[in-house]
């Protein structure tokens, strides 16, 4: 008899997780308490990418899912293979991407290194100044609300359920109770995001707000999804403000400009400040966009965890209770390994990855 | 550098104007900014080949020699604290500051979606007019007027003077309507004069009651609209269509501010007798207070820039008029306001936002929807215009309150605004380290 399953959250890793759980025999119930998508998910770039920090094993697998998941209808994820271009600055970026180039092709990941000259043949919008780029061709983009509906649109087809509007109060021994006092019964996988720590509070989890900008399609053209070599200090800061250049040419093309982390800042409001730091910062590699009008800005929260890794797995002392929240700006790559791990986690069955670095349990007492 | 001004006025219309009028005397330091190359607004929009209107120039004979600063060709796109408003121009970004500040930035059109209206040579019935009195040549060709209110007479006058052939304006509102409209209009003398006015120049195009344009037709662009009375059809072939369905209050950058907003559908900025808004000092005056004309807005503009002034003794003499003109608010929208079937026009298909070409699809005619997932999934409102006409299409339309929801969290830019002047936003009350 198959399992049932309520999955807490119809974000990209709630949807993930439904696919997941219904491709391995379970009946999944999803719960979300506005729409589909409605949180983080809709927040973030969509930048599918590999990185070379803690997040490597699961961000390499999850795009090694991802290809799979795309090669079916990847119009109606309005994917693009962008890939990624990390760029150096100084010679210190510059000995800083040649060590993420060997540590990625350590585990398999073809990159290659651009010298200034052949920087500025692949993006001849990039300032003259700069010290080279790594070039990862694999990596990609989708427009989220999108990819969340269609994930969800293949679970559904495989058997899931999917209730909207609907939140859950609280977590019971065998189940949820929902708002108005209804109870479902089965395992229970909270993908709530940045509310995760609502239901399960003993997971500590911290928002960090972020700002995007996004263009009118009048820019120049720009191939790759630009990335400074020093983001990944930005997001393993773990405090203050820090804003790094993070440029993805969008299909229309309008340009997303981004980033800007801030911890402890939870007014959803646009800051003129942060926005005027980040498009400095852009416009320092992009010096020929000053007079490219922006149309919009909006903030969104990522939802980290102390480590910076996210909480997959089972959650102690609450019965058959997992967790797959915590994912900082990374849930839109890493939710199609989040999925497979935390499936394989609740069927006690080998997986793909390690999962103890992710286990709920680190950062209980 | 921040150029400070004792009253800052938004909007070089009737009602922007006629307050910088009332609140001038020697010595005080007033600015106007428009984001229209000349002052006028949208119903004095200056027309090379004419005679600028006469009310139009007494005023400008007044403000020209007074010393007031004309900022045209300015675009407020953002605040900073204080506030602290940032212009842009076609060559560079200022700052200016008022002791008080006045918003007048008028209306725009409201147009329902309907199949076929993004066809080359359908465009909005002011629209249309502002095109022919900036040199697009009509003279000789056939137009059609449609949709709803007062706007339409003006633009067709506007039309027939630069040679169009007008077959015939198309008012949705039945004839009762609109006799019981012209049956109390004289409670409003200058109101009535300008209906005569047009009514005068329009004797011989016909004008329809209770009926509506309910497609669009063409192969590459328009050649014939369809207009029904909801049982009926007759085809009508034109050249270009002018269509509205009245005018919606201009009122993002007030609500970007904090100023509070009255009325449902598409809100206006509440103001009290004498057009404070519920912030201290910053007043609004004209039809981004409400929908009432010329005649009002002037009335308005005068009694806000007087009162922004502090000129108790003259803000007296003008209390009851403008009271009086306000009652003419809502004359106007009971009898032009909207007939059901003319909300329903656009199918699954229509294009609903123009920007991002993108129509309802599944989500039409379903039981609501959360207003964000459609926007997220269809990206409805996310373009170039910033929602400015599809939201106000989509509260006609739809049940969902898609507007207020995007009104309740405003944010900057209020306009597509130019990288490099977003890199130099910032006041200092949340610093940021160098980068």
């Amino acid at each position: 008899m198959a399992r049932d399953l309520i999955v807490v959250g119809c974000g990209i890793v709630g949807a993930c997780t439904a696919l997941a759980a219904q491709q391995a025999g379970f009946r999944t119930q999803l719960v979300e308490s506005r729409f589909p998508g409605a949180g983080v998910s809709a927040a973030g770039m969509g930048h599918l990418v590999v990185l070379d920090g803690p997040e490597l094993a699961l961000s390499a697998r999850s795009l090694e899912l991802w290809r799979e998941i795309l090669e079916r209808n990847p119009r109606s994820f309005e994917y693009r293979q962008t890939g990624t271009l990390w760029v150096a600055e100084s010679g210190a970026d510059q000995a800083a991407l040649a060590t993420r180039q060997a540590t990625l092709a350590a585990a398999g990941i073809a990159s290659a290194w651009l010298d200034p000259r052949a920087l500025n043949l692949e993006e001849p919008a990039l300032a003259p100044d700069l010290a080279g780029g790594l070039l990862l061709p694999g990596d990609g983009i989708v427009y989220p609300p999108k990819a969340v509906h269609e994930l969800l649109t293949r679970a559904v087809a495989l058997g899931a359920t999917v209730r909207c509007g609907r939140r859950v109060t609280a977590l019971a021994g065998d189940g949820v109770v929902l708002e108005g006092g209804e109870h479902l019964a089965g395992e229970v996988v909270v993908a709530t995001g940045g509310a995760g720590s609502e239901l399960l509070p003993e997971l500590p989890l911290m928002a960090r707000k972020g700002h995007l900008v996004i263009t009118d399609v009048s820019g120049p053209s720009i191939r790759h999804q630009l990335v400074e070599a020093g983001y990944t200090q930005g997001v393993h800061a773990p405090s203050g403000l820090s804003i790094a250049m993070n440029v993805q040419p969008r299909p229309t093309g309008q340009l997303l400009i981004g980033s800007s982390r801030e911890n402890g800042v939870f007014d959803p409001a646009v800051s003129t400040e942060v926005t005027a730091a980040l498009v400095r910062r852009a416009l320092r590699f992009l010096p020929g966009l000053g007079r490219l009008p922006a149309t919009r800005i909006w903030t969104g929260f990522r939802p980290a965890t102390p480590d910076g890794l996210p909480y997959i797995g089972h959650v102690p002392g609450r019965g058959p209770v997992w967790a797959a929240f915590g994912h900082e700006g990374l849930g839109i790559t890493t939710a199609p390994a989040t999925a497979e791990l935390l499936v394989d986690r609740i069927l006690a069955r080998g997986s793909v990855l390690d999962g103890a670095p992710y286990d709920p349990a680190r950062c209980l007492g | 550098m921040v150029d400070v001004f004792d009253l800052v006025i938004v909007g070089a219309g009737p009602a922007g104007l006629e307050a910088a009028r009332s609140a001038f005397a020697p010595g005080r330091r007033i600015a106007v900014v428009d984001d229209n190359p000349r002052p006028g607004g949208q119903i004095w929009r200056h027309d090379p080949t004419q005679d600028p209107p006469r009310a139009f120039r007494s005023l400008w004979d007044h403000l020209d020699s007074s010393g007031t600063r004309f900022l045209c060709s300015h675009r407020l796109v953002a605040f900073e604290s204080g506030p602290t408003l940032v212009l842009e121009s076609p060559t560079g970004t200022r700052r200016i500051r008022g002791e008080r500040l006045l918003f007048a930035c008028g209306a725009r059109e409201l147009f329902l979606p309907f199949p076929g209206w993004t066809l080359p040579g359908v465009y909005g019935a002011g629209g249309l007019q502002a095109l022919a009195k900036g040199g697009l040549p009509v003279a000789g060709r056939t137009v059609v007027l449609a949709g709803s209110g007062p706007l339409l007479l003006a633009s067709a006058v506007t039309l027939l003077r630069h040679g169009a052939r007008v077959e015939a304006i198309i008012e949705q509102a039945p004839t009762g309507e609109v006799a019981r409209f012209l049956a109390l209009l004289p409670r409003w003398p200058l109101q009535t004069l300008a209906a005569l006015a047009l009514i005068r120049r329009l004797i011989r195009v016909p004008y329809w009651r209770g009926v509506w344009v309910s497609g669009a037709r063409g192969r590459d662009r328009l050649c014939e609209v369809e207009v029904t009375d909801g049982r009926t059809n007759r085809i009508l072939p034109c050249e270009a269509l002018g269509t509205g369905y009245g005018l919606v209050p201009n009122i993002e950058a007030p609500n970007l501010l904090g100023c509070k907003l009255t009325g449902s559908l598409h809100p206006a900025v509440a103001v009290d007798s004498q057009g404070e808004t519920s912030l201290p000092g910053i007043y609004a005056a004209g039809e981004v207070t409400g929908i009432g004309g010329v005649g009002r807005a002037r009335l308005q503009g005068a009694l806000a820039g007087v009162a922004a002034m502090g000129e108790t003794q003259r803000i007296h003499g003008l209390l009851g008029r403008a009271r009086h003109a306000n009652a003419y608010v809502g004359h106007l929208a009971q009898h032009f306001r909207l007939r059901e079937p003319v909300r329903r026009l656009a199918g699954p298909a229509t294009v609903v936002c123009r920007c991002e070409d993108a129509a309802l699809g599944p989500a039409h005619g379903t039981s609501p929807v959360d207003p964000r997932a459609l926007r997220l999934l269809t990206r409805i409102g996310m373009g170039h215009c910033q929602g400015r006409i599809c939201l106000h299409a989509l509260a006609e339309t739809r049940p969902e309150p898609f507007l207020r929801e995007w009104l309740a969290r405003p944010r900057p830019p209020l306009f597509p605004t130019r990288l490099e002047t977003l890199a130099g936003l910032g006041d200092g009350t949340n610093p940021v380290p160098p980068t």
